[in-house]
């Protein structure tokens, strides 16, 4: 039944997820990349930045790049002001995630974890290191490194 | 690496420097015995250290440099020339060696042999004639030794290699408790170690452990803290502000004060006195005069003024270079100044000082000065100015040439100056870090340069400007003043074509559109369309390097100490940004580049996207992109048609549409307005919306009728001609999709009959006779695209394709009433063609008109210059009839 685990899971037991949701969507955050929550935040608008870049907001005194998580899934688009956030770090920067709504934090064990289904949106399957079973939905589990490496990918 | 070995790297390398100018100043003190010292410990300490780390090269070079350095502090030996020569050299090897070292963390391979023999040479006497020094074959003195381990019994002298138990010890001691605890510097003088002159030596070591080694790293971060405090700390006094009467008043006050004297000795602790970056001139002038053959005396005043490090390892090699020019080009050789009557000894100065907020830097001679004849010369040979220009020039805009890109007075070019490294590059890097450069020079009495630098780069003042709701930062070094621009002000914003500019104190300014350069959306509500004379705009006067321009802007608020902060990784592509901030009222805010927009503006790059600035295209020659408005009516196949003939776009209600004498009209504008079809007659529903193409002339319109309009895209024009169907020019290829491009004219025509006829009331229609245009551009597409165009607007037109055709028809003996003609063309260019038309022939009075798809206010003034009478963009029909019949009536219709 279960699957082998893939990259992100490396040690046994219940893992911890962030949850959040998205255009109905139910999402998992690994906990420990996740630094902070934010409620909706004033966001200064950068021009000419690619379309994923939501604007840059201050985080007590550090300036955070704000990530269209619906532009980056191919979902349409929302009220920016209105998002709340999930602050992450990436190669040492913060980027902070727009997303509808913050869900708990979610203990599951991996006998949930399915890998990603091969039908799965190819935006989504850049992204997405698994889904979980849950009781009554599915959890997409993102990627952090891997969400945030577009810029890179977009350099290249 | 190696700590021990890293730590031996940063120490060697200071004593180096320091050696540097310890030994050229004993030179010039050769009496003075704590120079002597000095130098003979630190040689000796970078000896035992080599030994320990087992580094047999470096080891032998410094230990018969140290020979030497003995012999001069016995006083066996005179301080020579020569000898101060080779002492420099082996420092040189040392120098060498420890950069491989770095590089490799080994010694690398090869002979110091030659230099070593030199060095006992000169240690035995051979070389230093004045010396009553007995022939020892084997002369190392037990002093070499006995002052620094007075408790070492003079033994046998070592060999190269060879480390005395003691000394290994001592270094091992030493290097031992530097790692253990890093606070004192190690190789600062110890006193037990110099049973020399003590007093000095004392003094000196009593302030080396006073001070500790702090790494760069650390520094840097606290000063980001800092930088953070003071954000947090105007955040609050903004917020404190509003409020009349707040109990956070008082203690804010204070924390203020403290938070800015913190600012100030962080700020402190990144300063260093700029005798650093000075401390290899010394050696330099005097490598310099011994090359040159020049007697130069450099006086360093001021080395004491403290920069901030990252300032000081900016303007290190900008100094170097300018103090070595002064040696080569601005001081004469002892010859000639005594000929000028001065002091045979040329001097150079240094001088820094502090002046509010800024260094000054002055670095002068007293040479022959600048030859502001030989300027001119050079600046007119080198095409930076003309004959004609030069003369309205004053002598200090001359002199000033020396900073321009491809300048160089040097007649030939010495192993000293001239190493394509000019003057220019001294200025660019001077103003990368925001500092200004000034020139003085009076013929016969010498040159000085000023140069002007921040203190810091971390905190800079900045302007906050606003444009279409957004704001932006903009470092305030690169601000030279502010206008605003409105009609009924004498500033005022105009146009020549579609670029603005601003006439200020009789220059032209080029504007750029901030709004516009950063594709901001305009807010809603906002009518503004593009610039124009009507608009009322701050503009921010904006240098970059000698580039001048204007920023046009929304609105201007004050200006705000901003810490510049890098911007995050996925946005660092984008030009037009130097970093970002938070402003005192928590809000972040980007800093634009100047640099960046000079750049963007200046080479007119495009965006893909941007529909707007379509009609102002960018690439050159026939791979010129435009807009094309795409549509589909009948079949399946798309349609296009460049969006530049297009008036309008509009939906009319079908019940609207009546016919009259066999055609579809609509009333339109309270005209009545003929519609055409593709298909012939095909039959409209009868009722819903119609979408129709509004082709436009004048007050006279015709309606193109589609079922459907796609999409605007931008794309190369890349028409196959040729097409079979009336109606269309042919088959291109747009937004990727096989597209049939359409033949306006045709339609035009097909519209009413009348359309000539109306034409033949206008102002330079002249009683109907035809006026007969030449029309040269080597675009198939153009051609045909203007042509009809051109028919329709009732002239009669022949068209060539390219300048040697059209010269063909001049010999001839073809006349025409106007000539357009295309810019870039191969072969001869519409800039050419134009001189040639003008300079002789039948057509000399022939007006002649510039038609371009890149119409920057540079090219506009090269095109009047070799005589066209206007410059119309390519797609702007309008503008070409407009120009066309203005052009007309000025040559008073005598053709």
């Amino acid at each position: 039944m279960s699957e082998p685990k893939t990259t992100t899971s490396s040690d046994d037991g219940p893992r911890e997820f962030v949850t959040a949701s998205l255009a109905g969507q139910l999402f998992g955050v690994p906990v420990l990349s996740v630094h902070d929550i934010l409620s909706p935040h004033a966001l200064t608008n950068v021009p000419l930045a690619p379309p994923e870049v939501a604007g840059a907001l201050n985080l007590r005194g550090r300036i955070v790049t704000a990530i269209d998580l619906r532009a980056r899934l191919g979902l349409p688009p929302a009220d920016r002001e209105k998002s709340m956030s999930i602050v992450v770090e990436h190669r040492g920067e913060p980027y902070s995630l727009l997303i509808d709504e913050v869900g708990e934090v979610l203990s599951v064990g991996d006998d949930a974890f399915e890998r990603n289904p091969p039908t799965l949106d190819v935006h989504w399957r850049e992204v997405a290191s698994g889904v979980f079973r849950l009781d009554g939905q599915l959890m997409v589990v993102l990627d952090v490194d891997r969400l945030l490496d577009f810029g890179q990918a977009r350099a290249a | 690496m190696d700590e021990l070995l890293s730590e031996f790297l940063t120490e060697t390398n200071e004593s180096l420097s320091t050696l540097d100018v310890e030994v050229v100043n004993l030179e010039r003190n050769p009496d003075n015995p704590g120079l002597i010292d000095n130098i003979f410990r630190l040689v000796h300490t970078i000896k035992g250290t080599c030994g320990f780390l087992g580094l047999p090269r470096l080891e032998a070079v410094a230990h018969a440099s140290e020979n030497v350095l003995g012999k001069i502090r016995d006083g066996e030996l005179v301080v020579s020339a020569e000898g101060v020569s080779l002492i420099l050299a082996s420092l040189d090897r040392i120098k060498d060696i420890l950069g491989a070292l770095e590089a490799t963390e080994s010694e690398p391979d090869g002979n110091d042999g030659e230099l070593i023999r030199q060095l006992d040479a000169m240690a035995e006497g051979v070389l230093a004639p004045a010396s009553d020094v007995a022939p020892d074959p084997e002369p190392e003195p037990a002093p070499v030794e006995a002052p620094v381990e007075p408790d070492l019994g003079p033994e046998r002298a070592l060999k190269p290699g060879e480390v005395s138990l003691e000394e290994l010890e001592r270094v091992f001691q030493e290097t031992a408790s530097e790692v253990a605890a890093p606070a004192p510097k190690p190789v600062a003088p110890e006193p037990k170690a110099d049973s020399g002159p003590a007093p000095t030596v004392n003094a000196e070591s009593s302030v080396a452990n006073q001070s500790i080694r702090v790494s760069v790293d650390q520094l840097e971060n606290l000063m980001t803290m800092v930088s953070e405090l003071v954000l947090t700390r105007n955040q609050l006094l903004q917020m404190v502000r509003t409020q009349a009467d707040s109990e956070f008043k008082v203690p804010l006050q204070r924390l203020s004060h403290v938070t800015t004297e913190l600012q100030e000795g962080v700020m402190k602790t990144r300063m260093q006195p700029i005798g650093n970056a000075w401390a290899k001139l010394p050696r330099i002038i005097r490598d310099l005069g011994h090359e040159l053959d020049k007697k130069i005396e450099l006086q360093m005043l001021g080395a004491e003024t403290e920069l901030d490090r990252q300032v000081l390892e900016l303007i290190k090699d900008p100094l170097t270079h300018m103090v070595r020019n002064s040696a080569d080009h601005g001081l004469e050789t002892g010859a000639e100044r005594r000929a000028a009557g001065k002091p045979e000894t040329g001097n150079i100065v240094l001088n820094a000082y502090h002046e509010g907020g800024h260094i000054i830097i002055e670095i002068g001679d007293d040479g022959a000065g600048l030859d502001v004849e030989k300027l001119k010369a050079k600046a007119i040979e080198k095409e930076l100015t003309t004959p004609a220009e030069c003369e309205s020039l004053s002598d200090q805009q001359i002199m000033l040439f020396i900073f321009k890109p491809g300048f160089s007075t040097a007649k030939a070019v010495t192993s000293v100056s001239g190493r394509g490294v000019g003057m220019d590059v001294v200025r660019t890097n001077i103003e990368k870090i925001g500092g200004t450069i000034d020139l003085r020079s009076e013929r016969g009495k010498g040159t000085t340069v000023t140069i002007k630098i921040p203190l810091t780069l971390a905190i800079v003042s900045a302007l906050i400007v606003e444009c279409r709701g957004e704001r932006f930062a903009i470092p305030q070094l690169s601000v030279i003043e502010l206008v605003r621009a409105s009609k009924h002000s004498e500033s005022q914003i105009e146009m020549i074509k579609d670029a603005a500019v601003l006439r200020l104190r009789n220059r032209l300014l080029p504007l750029v559109d901030l709004g516009d350069s950063l594709h901001l959306p305009r807010a809603e509500g906002d009518e503004g369309g593009p610039l124009d004379a009507e608009s009322e705009a701050y503009i921010v006067v904006t240098q970059v390097g000698a580039y001048t321009f204007g920023i046009v802007v929304d609105q201007v608020f004050d200006t705000e100490e901003i810490v510049v902060k890098p911007v995050a990784p996925l946005l660092r592509d984008i030009a037009m940004f130097s970093g970002n901030t938070i402003l005192g009222d928590g809000s972040v805010i980007m800093i634009l580049d100047p640099n960046g927009i000079a750049a963007e503006t200046s080479n007119a790059a495009g965006h893909e996207d941007d529909k707007e600035a379509a009609v102002e295209v960018q690439n050159r020659r026939a791979d010129d992109r435009m807009s094309f408005l795409v549509f589909r009516v009948g079949d399946e196949e798309p349609k296009a048609v460049p969006l530049s003939l297009v008036a309008r776009l509009e939906e009319i209600e079908r019940e609207t549409i009546e016919r009259s004498n066999g055609r579809m009209v609509v009333q339109y504008r309270g005209q009545l307005m003929p519609l055409v079809t593709l298909q012939g007659d095909f039959e409209l529903e009868e009722s819903g919306r119609q979408s129709i193409l509004v082709f436009s002339d004048n007050d006279y319109s015709m309606g193109l009728v589609v079922d459907e309009i796609i999409d605007i895209v931008e794309d190369e024009l890349n028409v196959e001609l040729g097409a079979d169907r009336a109606g269309f020019i042919g088959s291109a290829v747009v937004g990727g999709k096989a597209t049939e491009i359409l033949d306006v004219a045709h339609f035009l025509q097909q519209a009413s009959g009348n359309w000539f006829k109306r034409h033949g009331d206008e102002p330079f229609g002249d009683g109907g006779s035809e006026r007969h245009i030449l029309l040269v551009d080597d675009s198939p597409f153009f051609r045909n695209m203007l042509t009809p165009l051109l028919q329709v607007a009732g002239y009669a037109v022949t068209s060539v394709e390219d300048a040697d055709k059209a010269l063909e028809l001049r010999e001839h003996g073809e006349n025409f009433d106007i000539i357009i003609s295309d810019i870039e063309m191969p072969g001869m260019d519409g800039f050419d063609f134009a001189q040639e038309v003008k300079s002789a022939g039948s057509w000399q009075e022939t007006p002649i008109l510039a038609l371009s798809s890149h119409a920057n206010p540079k090219d506009f003034q090269r095109g009047r210059q070799v005589g066209f009478n206007d410059y119309v963009a390519k797609f702007d029909r309008d503008a070409l009839l407009d120009s066309l019949s203005q052009t007309m009536a000025m040559s008073g219709g005598a053709a």
